[in-house]
């Protein structure tokens, strides 16, 4: 590793002895600049109610595709006007502000205004008196949401609190995701940049091509993980006490509850949101780690996974939406530490825009090509043997880009 | 009773308290957790890589 201005990457010792006393001061020669804008991050979930309030005034029925519109316009245009910014921490504050519980609240605050946005989406398809196009649009709206839940839950799922730990599996009901609390944590952390992890997208594989893979795989990798927990514990598969049954248990009760209450009609709205919103999420996934790879030692254990494993973004908006989800380098090299405390690494490389900006391009995959192949590429300086080349497309794109070193 | 630390996230294995959820009861000695064991808090950090801690 090049030693740069940015923070240790692996600190010779670890900061965070949990008996140490915590200094309750904050540090009066560093205020977080993002501290109050993080509250921002509830108006999300308050897209339904919103879009609703819009029709009411101005009575252009349109706006309940507002989840769209978030992801494809607004997103990328406030990304590009308030642009970037690379402020971490200073390290010696950091135990401190993992510590403010104020930012933990922002993400508890999260939750209850997603389900008060998802029961109020399923009155209006019932009685709100919407058109089928409104409706469409507003289960693309509420999967939008639901789809940035996940983020939320991803934050909330990495900690050691059960509270949260539940809170996570809560925000992932609706989507029916709730495997991915295991396979995230304890799947797609072990493996990520590497050929092994569903989760992780190939170089030259498009997001058409990585979909079936990682919905697919990450769930068949949940399953095995679980399966082998309960193997020890002696409990077998299908107990209350696997997290894949309870979780998936929350989901068809939250289904089934919404649909007795607002009847039939809600039910294939409510499968269309879920869709799309886990396709948020796999899409998010897709640009997190395109086509790079961490290396094998001589052990045969994969190297740990370095800064230049993850594509980063400091676009401000975004973080802020995303819970810093984008300054993913620090992300898989500390899990557990939370989102404000992450940190942006110099070396570690950068998206050109913004993850939803990044989104568009995902779904364009001769765009995706144009913008990322080469940037990859010329991130390992152009030595194709320390990429992570979809199988499929190898000879192709070694044909284009060069053979690999040996 | 030995306690075992993660190098990463500061988890720590305490043979006395085991990890029943993970299948150790309390009292699992270090040696008879499998080898492929990871963290059960940030799973980024193996078995072998754990330190011993306190006595």
């Amino acid at each position: 590793m090049s030693s740069t201005a940015s923070p240790t990457f692996e600190p010779a010792e670890h900061h965070h002895d949990h008996d140490d006393p915590i200094e309750l001061n904050p540090p009066e020669s560093w205020t977080d600049p993002k501290r109050y804008a993080w509250m921002l991050a509830v108006l999300i979930p308050m897209a339904p109610f919103g879009a609703y309030i819009i029709d009411q005034l101005t009575g252009v029925g349109a706006v309940y595709w507002l989840g769209p519109l978030l992801i494809f316009v607004i997103f990328p245009g406030l990304d590009h006007l308030i642009g970037t910014d690379a402020e971490n921490p200073p390290d010696s504050i950091l135990k401190w502000l993992e510590e403010d519980r104020y930012y933990r609240r922002v993400t508890y605050a999260w939750v209850p205004v997603q389900y008060a946005g998802l029961i109020f989406g399923c009155y209006l398809w019932a009685y709100g008196g919407l058109s089928t196009v409104e409706s469409i649009g507003l289960a693309f709206t509420l999967g939008t949401v639901n789809g940035i839940a996940i983020a939320t839950a991803h934050e909330l799922g990495h900690k050691r609190e059960s509270l949260e730990r539940w809170l996570s599996k809560i925000a992932l009901a609706p989507t029916f995701y709730g495997h991915f609390y295991i396979e995230h944590n304890r799947g797609h952390h072990v493996r990520v940049s590497t050929p092994e992890d569903p989760a992780s997208s190939r170089f030259g594989e498009n997001f058409y091509a990585f979909w079936p893979r990682t919905v697919y795989g990450s769930l068949k990798s949940a399953i095995s993980i679980e399966k082998k927990r309960l193997e020890r514990t002696g409990d077998g598969f299908w107990t209350i006490k696997n997290d894949l049954v309870n979780a998936w248990l929350m989901s068809i009760v939250l289904f089934a509850g919404l649909t007795a209450v607002f009847g039939w009609v809600v039910l294939p709205y409510l499968l269309v949101q879920a869709v799309i919103g886990f396709s948020m999420l796999e899409v998010v996934n897709y640009l997190e780690h395109y086509g790079l790879l961490r290396q094998k030692k001589e052990d045969g254990r994969y190297e740990r996974c370095q800064p230049h494993h993850s594509w980063n973004s400091n676009m401000v908006a975004s973080n802020v939406f995303l819970f810093h989800l984008q300054r993913h380098s620090d992300h898989h090299a500390h899990p557990t530490r939370r989102y404000q405390s992450l940190r942006h690494y110099e070396e570690a490389p950068e998206l050109p825009e913004g993850y939803a900006t990044m989104i568009v391009y995902a779904l364009i995959p001769p765009l995706w090509r144009r913008i990322m192949d080469q940037r990859t590429v010329d991130h390992y300086g152009g030595d194709m043997s320390r990429l992570n080349i979809h199988p499929r497309k190898r000879e192709k794109i070694l044909r284009k880009y060069g053979t690999p070193a040996t | 009773m030995a306690k075992f630390e993660c190098p990463e996230c500061g988890y720590i294995y305490d043979e006395a308290d085991g990890n029943p959820r993970e299948g150790f009861p309390a009292g699992t000695k270090w040696a008879d957790v499998p080898d492929d064991w990871n963290c059960p808090d940030c799973g980024v950090r193996d078995k072998i890589d754990f330190q011993q801690v306190g006595g």
